[in-house]
């Protein structure tokens, strides 16, 4: 059993109170840090403690944090980023809903680590019930001297707001989700200046995920070193995996990035193996735009090692035998699911979320999704699948923001492992419309090539 | 005495070109000029904010600075990424640059109409221009292109949605050249559209300079709109005296007729500058000064050769000699055929300018009945 750092209580009863919460030993973190460290103090420890980010790049939240550009006179913003809209994850939903405080704890440490007098939440509209929760906490944190003025005798004062996003993926780009948070339209702004030096309103911004500003509650509480001795290498600490798709048991579970990729999914302590009785076929270990993975790439890497839930792990072999850890939104697909109409979805999703900014991604996202839309209904061509693969090589890295390349990956990554099914589907017009592919070979164990 | 400025160093497809910090890798290449400089059809160097989304600047920078000699793991946007000393940076002569630019070009093509025969963009757009050089002959789309429902934009500029690229370049000039900004970019990705919230003309002092910095025929000029092809029309420099702003505009003229009146461009179809600022031009001079008396003709404007435009400009030019009399034995050609014996169009005695709205056929019909 790994152990469990953020959702440790999250079955405690009425937890979502700030009294549980402070019963249960919460704000802990925020006395410690403001009482008897110093800011750099505090982001040193998040430095030590390895943290990657866990919106998807998983970039070291420490470093991120040393970026960050001090002028004098010009004050910091903390946004964290709560636009969750990946497909497949779910994970900053279920920490909002159940653990808000949390999030505000590991907030208000971030922020005093920062100097950051005015924090914000961005939080997807769709999540509108949470921002009634998220404010209610914040309430209560005021109410009882961990937000305004002079905290606990600190001289340190922040507050905490909440936006609601109205609806847009790409808002959960970062640039984009300051132009949102500013009151323009949402889209991505061309980097340099990262935000770090140029955010919100001009000013030094850092923007870290939920799950991520959570995490420093822990570190704080522990120490940074004693926070990276948990899960292997530089995928230090544990991570939330919202598991979906067909599975026994679908949900939101923290590892400890030690466990396998199989065991995470058929141990009964978290997916319960493949729902029906069916046999596994594919895999996006990381949400929507992370590369799909056949099953026996999955569960074992091209050196014939067992693949691991951590970023190295899932990364093992690049783009070419391996996918990322991204934000874990871990999606099984059984042998009875279409990878074709599933890439096609994918693409719909992205067509639809492109800003329109950049033209590689406006248009090349519409022309894939047509493509897999007549492929998928048996009405494509062999040309279209290399039609295909060169749309997407064209968009990959020649966008402004991250969505070109998500959109591209798992289109990339579906025709590299299943380009027999996609042939398939233009040789047997008449029966994929009926049928399936299935399993086909795709668990078949592959031979190891030794380098 | 003022501190010498230290200079970057800069080589573009080795070519070494000196250029003050902070300036961008596109006008670096400017400078240059020539074949090396990446075409640009968002970025707009008199527009504050603009570039970086139409990508057709990408290039390759294989050497970071003198400092940091690393390449980027990428190709950049070249108008939005500023030069460091001692960088060098690969345009024409990359294969990865001119793959992914063909790539944007099929991009921007791709829900095009390519109605160029009926746009009077046409001979002046730099779509045309980029797709000559760098596009491909054939597409390989094989879907309906998206359309849009029609906007008015009011009695001066003519919106056509279906033409647009999303350069975003006319909401800058909306937002920083007139009083209010009354039109932007709806909705997003595929359907984003340019449009007024809602149903609004646009009819700002400045707002005709949408016209200009509109780098396809998506923005036309409602006064000019079907008058004449622009390769017809004879530009002249001319000026006026005005109180909104500098007066100097080419005149499209066809014999003494002011067929359109526009800012003036350079050589990258921006308008040009005078003493540091950009020669914008009011909507007055724009669209209600269509007399050849309302100005003060300077003379021709330089075309340049390869301009479809240069076909009816006389500047420089030389007349070939006539060599079929001379073979013929003093002969003249024989005139299969002159087009005005059997149609009316473009009758030199239908005066365009003076007519509301676009020709039509029935203009020209009306004329002969009289």
């Amino acid at each position: 059993m790994g152990r469990k750092l953020l959702l440790e209580k999250a079955h405690v009863e009425n937890i979502r109170h700030f009294d549980v919460y402070r019963r249960e030993g919460g704000y802990r973190s925020v006395e410690k840090a403001l009482k008897t460290m110093n800011p750099d103090a505090v982001t040193e420890e998040v430095k030590k403690s390895g943290l990657r980010g866990r919106g998807g790049a998983g970039f070291p939240a420490g470093m991120k944090w040393s970026f960050l550009a001090k002028p004098e006179g010009v004050p910091r913003y903390l946004v964290v980023n709560a636009d969750e809209s990946e497909p497949g994850t779910f994970k900053d939903r279920y920490l909002m809903e159940f653990l808000p405080h949390i999030l505000i704890e590991g907030m208000i440490v971030a922020s005093y680590a920062l100097g950051s007098n005015r924090s914000y939440i961005y939080i997807r509209g769709e999540y509108w019930w949470i921002v009634d929760i998220l404010e209610q906490a914040i309430e209560e944190a005021r109410n009882n001297g961990f937000l305004g003025k002079n905290i606990l005798g600190s001289g340190f004062d922040c507050d905490i707001f909440v936006h609601r996003g109205a609806g847009a993926y790409i808002c959960g780009e970062e640039t984009a989700l300051i132009e949102s948070l500013e009151g323009k339209r949402g889209n991505p702004r061309i980097k340099p200046p990262f935000p770090a030096i140029k955010g919100v309103w001009d000013c030094p911004t850092v923007v870290n995920n939920v799950e991520t500003i959570s995490a420093v509650v822990p570190i704080i509480n522990e120490g940074g070193e004693e926070y990276a001795k948990i899960g292997v290498g530089k995928s230090t600490g544990t991570k939330l995996i919202s598991a979906c798709g067909n599975i026994n048991k679908p949900g939101v579970y923290e590892i400890d990035m030690t466990i396998s990729v199989e065991e995470f999914i058929y141990s009964d302590e978290y997916c319960g193996g493949v729902a029906n009785g069916k046999r596994l076929k594919a895999c996006i270990p990381g949400g929507s735009s992370v590369p799909i993975l056949p099953a026996n790439l999955l569960l074992k890497t091209a050196k014939g090692e067992t693949r691991m839930m951590n970023y190295e792990s899932l990364s093992d072999g690049g783009f070419a035998t391996g996918t990322m850890m991204g934000s874990g939104g871990f999606i099984v697909l059984d042998e009875d699911q279409c990878v074709v109409k599933h890439t096609y979805t994918l693409a719909r999703f992205y067509r639809h979320e492109s800003c329109g900014q950049c033209s590689p991604c406006r248009e090349g996202t519409g022309w894939m999704e047509k493509l897999l839309l007549r492929l998928d209904r048996g009405q494509g061509k062999m040309s279209d699948i290399d039609l295909l693969w060169d749309i997407q090589r064209k968009i990959e890295g020649n966008t402004i923001c991250p969505l070109g390349d998500a959109a591209a990956w798992p289109v990339a990554a579906a025709i590299r492992h299943f380009r027999d099914e996609f042939e398939w589907h233009v040789l047997n017009p008449e029966e994929c419309t009926r049928r399936n592919y299935g399993l086909a070979h795709y668990a078949d164990p592959l031979e190891v090539t030794v380098a | 005495m003022a501190d010498e400025k230290q200079l970057f160093k800069v080589t573009i497809d080795n070519i070494t070109v000196e250029v003050e910090p902070g300036t961008t890798i596109l006008m670096a290449a400017r400078q240059i000029g020539g074949d090396v400089t990446p075409p640009a059809m968002c970025f707009y160097s008199k527009l504050q904010g603009s570039g970086g989304k139409c990508r057709t600047c990408l290039v390759e920078v294989s050497k970071g600075s003198e400092k940091d000699p690393r390449p980027m793991p990428k190709l950049v946007a070249s108008c939005r990424t500023t030069v460091m000393d001692g960088m060098e940076v690969k345009n024409i002569t990359s294969d990865k640059v001119m793959d992914a630019r063909a790539g944007v070009v099929e991009f921007l093509l791709l829900n095009h109409p390519l109605d160029c025969p009926i746009c009077d963009q046409a001979g002046e757009c730099h779509l045309q221009d980029l797709s000559y050089e760098h596009g491909k002959e054939g597409t390989r789309y094989e879907f309906s292109r998206r359309t849009f429902e029609k906007e008015d934009f009011g009695p001066y500029i003519q919106l056509h949605m279906t033409r647009c690229i999303l350069c975003y370049r006319c909401t800058y000039v909306a937002a920083q050249l007139t009083d209010s900004r009354v039109h932007g970019v709806l909705d997003r990705g595929d359907h984003a559209e340019i449009s007024t919230y809602i149903s609004k003309a646009i009819t700002n002092d400045f707002s005709g300079n949408m016209i200009d910095v509109c780098p396809v025929g998506a923005l036309t000029d409602k006064t000019f709109r079907f008058k004449n092809r622009v390769w017809f029309t004879k530009p002249v420099q001319a000026h006026r005296d005005c109180d909104k702003c500098c007066g100097k505009v080419t005149l499209w003229n066809r014999g003494d007729e002011v067929l359109r009146v526009t800012a003036r461009k350079d050589e990258w179809g921006e308008v040009e500058s005078y003493d540091g600022k950009p020669g914008w031009i009011c909507n007055t001079c724009r669209f209600d000064k269509k007399k050849l008396s309302d100005w003060v003709i300077e003379g021709p404007t330089n075309v340049n050769r390869h301009s479809v435009i240069s076909t009816n400009h006389y500047v420089n030019g030389k007349v070939p000699q006539e060599t079929i009399a001379e073979v013929m034995g003093g002969r003249q050609p024989k005139l299969l055929m002159d087009i005005h014996d059997v149609s009316d169009v473009n009758d030199p005695s239908v005066d365009l300018s003076v007519i509301p709205g676009p020709a039509t056929g029935a203009t020209f019909n009306n004329k002969k009945q009289q």
